[in-house]
């Protein structure tokens, strides 16, 4: 392979990762308020079900990604509804939002699959550094997207980490009773949480059937909202670990199809599988560390109730 | 005289599912008063203090702060009026540092957490109250004296006038009682009020200047502390005239039992939780084990019984058993009763009926063929609750429905039926009220007299004086002494508790 083949593969190994990492930010968001979104791979397709729907009728791509939001956030608001107003089972409450997602939006798309859509996102070339030799092709000529969704996890982890509602949203992930006690409205903050975090969900489906592969087909999302919340728990529940994460399981990707296409048939399986096998690796190293300050929040998954006794 | 109290709470009732846990309180704090909540475990008092701080809401009755009708229906609520409440469990978040959690949710601090400003602000106020905090460090890291002083200082970061604190006393040392009181009489010079939960008469005496005392959800009375003495304080508390168990001391001691020797016992988070314990258990001696909760007491109970590895010698009648199974051991007549009734010791959602056999639903006794034989099990369920007082409306509920008291009357009836050589028991009145707790040391009283062996974890420095034969102090993971109690003082205990050593503690 030459140089611009590396680089070719670099920048798809970007572009693969994008819709991951919206998705993987969004989950981070609503685990770190202590609520497990299983149903992320449901919101996606549904994302990316309404996107491609919307932009091919309206002729608009915003209003798909908006359509998109909508679609991820209101499921989202569904499984905040179930797990932190009636106290549900967040396991159950996912994987059943994630079946009906999948249903969903085969339902919706059943007479879109295959169309063509020409109303792709433009790639933005950020002047002087896309013109920059290498570094400028892998990096600095995508579409506003890719832009997008590094900002928001840059974001993300500075709202997490360096702010006072950052604090608040962590505190009610480890301990919502110590949260509740000091005056911050647990049910308030995972709401919120849970539902941005679908959003973003909705927005990484969208992405994929918009810009990454710009069409319908039924379960298109195969398997990357999985991914994400296993790149959650290989992030650390970290935001910018969780970019380095998704360009990681991008570039498994993006390098499987480079080389089947130079003849090199490696089984696409393995792109599945890889992403747990690591998860997997990372979930018993951190056990051996027993780090007290990395790790899963410690409500993870609870429900919390004032005036249980 | 005519004063706005600062707290009116008037007719207040609250029923929970099967109590009314307060029926009809009315309740009133002034201006710098220390005043204390007495009563019994279950008289109401936590939950009366709940709802001043928000996290109850009432079914009746009003309240007033600073003489203005108030709706406090959310801790936020609560805060904003300027109360705060410390409770028995600190609400503190263990990963974030001491800083993090005095600046959480607090409606002034700055939106950017910059360590050093609010590390700043932490140690403004710790100072001005005598409150000594590293503001920097993790709140796992700190001993239980000092996250209370975590919350104290939260809560005075938050402007609080009325201080609730539910028993505050149960985690510290006999020092760190003084130093806690010493801190409450400065903030009550600087007109804060404080209210203190608690059923322990010697510190109302202490520290209080008014007093109401309550029971089964009522005020039975109040007055101010100089018009009381802790034997009137008694029977408004339990209405009747208690008879505490004592243990007579005039037997010699029995042969020795257990040995161990140089044990070492990891915690969950992976240190070494017991460093060194070496100590013997005699026949017929009640020993028990003092020290600030959380200094391997638990690791080592555990330990002894087999459900948490060790290294390091434990040897039961001259043979070494360390290596043995926890059921092999109960075999063997090693007993346990552990902390957590409800979680280790029996299995909530479980019939009283399946709970009395958990430790021997597979001897030949409770079987015919393959099949466990439940009208046996009925029987000998029916002959423990008995034999021990349980209260129960049907041996097939679930037990999580019984009190605290007859809960552990199962199951220390449970364990006592197997006929122990030796019997671990872990806090085995905490939460009880004073006649259950009497019921329990009447039981022990009984089989220390039978000869068996009992070591006791006690975090009541009166109570060990009055059951035990021996105390062994535990300070970090190591035995700091081990003592005759009629030959020890509460101070030289205290001080054994927090570090000293056996030598030289006469200053301590």
């Amino acid at each position: 392979m030459d140089i611009n083949a590396w680089t070719a593969l670099l920048a798809a190994t970007i572009v693969a990762g994008t819709p991951i990492l919206f998705a993987a930010a969004g989950e981070l968001l609503a685990e770190r308020s202590g609520i497990l979104n299983l149903g992320v791979e449901g919101m996606m397709l549904v994302g990316a079900a309404l996107g491609f729907i919307v932009t091919v009728n309206t002729g608009n791509h915003c209003l798909g990604l908006l359509a998109a939001l909508a679609g991820g956030g209101s499921m989202a608001a569904i499984h905040a509804l179930v797990t932190v107003s009636l106290r549900g089972n967040q396991v159950v409450s996912g994987l059943a939002l994630t079946i009906f997602g999948s249903g969903f939006s085969g339902f919706l798309g059943k007479s879109y699959q295959g169309i063509p859509m020409n109303y792709g996102f433009k790639s933005l070339n950020i002047p002087f550094l896309s013109d920059l030799p290498y570094v400028g092709p892998v990096f600095f000529r995508h579409d506003i997207l890719v832009y997008l969704s590094v900002l928001l996890a840059i974001l993300m982890w500075y709202l997490l980490f360096q702010t006072k509602w950052g604090l608040a949203i962590r505190s009610v992930g480890e301990n919502p009773q110590a949260a509740d006690a000091v005056g911050i409205d647990v049910s308030r903050i995972r709401y919120l949480c849970t539902i941005v975090g679908g959003m973003m969900a909705g927005l990484g489906g969208a992405y994929i059937s918009l810009v990454y592969a710009p069409t319908w087909q039924e379960n298109m999302t195969a398997g990357r909202g999985w991914i994400a919340v296993a790149l959650v728990i290989f992030a650390l529940w970290n935001p910018t670990r969780a970019i380095l994460g998704a360009y990681l399981f991008g570039g498994v990707e993006a390098l499987t199809f480079r080389l089947q296409t130079i003849g090199i048939n490696l089984s696409s399986f393995f792109l599945v599988m890889f992403p747990y096998l690591v998860t997997i690796l990372v979930l018993v190293l951190v056990t051996i560390r027993r780090r007290q300050d990395a790790g899963a929040p410690q409500a993870l998954s609870m429900a919390y109730d004032r005036e249980e006794r | 005289m005519k004063r706005t109290p600062v707290i009116e709470m008037k007719g207040i009732s609250k029923r929970f599912p099967g109590v009314v846990a307060n029926d009809n309180i009315s309740f009133r704090v002034y201006p710098g008063e220390i005043h204390a909540l007495l009563g019994e475990n279950g008289a109401g008092k936590s939950t009366l203090m709940s709802i001043l701080a928000g996290l109850y809401r009432p079914d009746n009755g009003i309240i007033k702060v600073k003489g203005k009708v108030v709706r406090l229906d959310s801790p936020r609520k609560a805060l904003e009026a300027g109360i705060g409440m410390i409770y028995q469990h600190f609400r503190l978040i263990e990963k974030f540092t001491v800083a993090e959690n005095i600046v959480l949710g607090a409606p002034h601090s700055p939106a950017k957490i910059k360590r050093e400003l609010i590390e700043r602000e932490t140690e403004k106020i710790s100072q001005n109250y005598g409150l000594t905090i590293n503001p920097g460090a993790r709140v796992h890291q700190l001993s239980l004296g000092e996250q209370q002083r975590v919350e104290i200082i939260k809560m005075l970061y938050r402007g609080c006038e009325v201080l609730i604190m539910d028993e505050p006393t149960t985690v510290l040392t006999p020092g760190e009682v003084k130093e806690l009181f010493q801190i409450l009489r400065a903030m009550s010079r600087q007109g804060k009020c404080i209210v203190l939960i608690t059923h322990k008469l010697n510190e109302v005496m202490e520290i209080a200047d008014y007093v109401t005392v309550l029971r089964r959800g009522r005020v039975v009375g109040e007055d101010r502390i100089e018009n009381l003495d802790e034997s009137r304080l008694t029977r408004m508390m339990v209405a009747r005239e208690v008879e505490y168990s004592q243990v007579q001391r005039d037997k010699a001691p029995g042969q020795v039992i257990l040995n161990v020797d140089r044990l070492k016992v990891r915690g969950d988070l992976g240190h070494l939780a017991v460093k060194e314990a070496s100590f013997d258990l005699r026949q017929g001696e009640i020993m028990a084990i003092a020290g600030v909760a959380g200094n391997g007491q638990k690791e080592l109970v555990e330990a002894l019984a087999g459900i948490r590895p060790s290294s390091g010698s434990i040897e039961y009648q001259g043979e070494e058993i360390a290596h043995l199974k926890v059921r092999q051991r109960i075999s063997l007549g090693i007993n346990m009763v552990p902390e957590d009734r409800i979680g280790t010791g029996l299995v909530p959602n479980l019939s009283l009926i399946d709970n009395s056999i958990l430790r021997n639903y597979y001897k030949e006794e409770f079987l015919s063929s393959f099949f466990i034989d439940y009208k046996k099990v009925r029987r000998y369920t029916e002959g423990i609750v008995d034999k021990y007082n349980v209260y129960f409306s049907d041996l097939k509920h679930p037990v999580n429905y019984l009190s605290g008291g007859n809960l552990q009357k199962l199951l220390l009836g449970r364990e006592i039926e197997q006929t122990p050589r030796v019997l671990l028991a872990s806090y085995p009145v905490r939460g009880l009220d004073v006649a259950a707790a009497e019921d329990i040391y009447g039981l022990l009283l009984k089989e220390r007299e039978k000869g068996t062996a009992i070591l006791l974890v006690l975090e009541d420095l009166e109570d060990i004086f009055r059951i035990a034969d021996r105390v062994a102090v535990m300070y970090q993971g190591s035995i700091s002494g081990i003592l005759e109690v009629n030959k020890t003082s509460i101070e030289e205990i205290g001080s054994l508790m927090v570090g000293a050593q056996l030598t030289g503690v006469e200053n301590g």
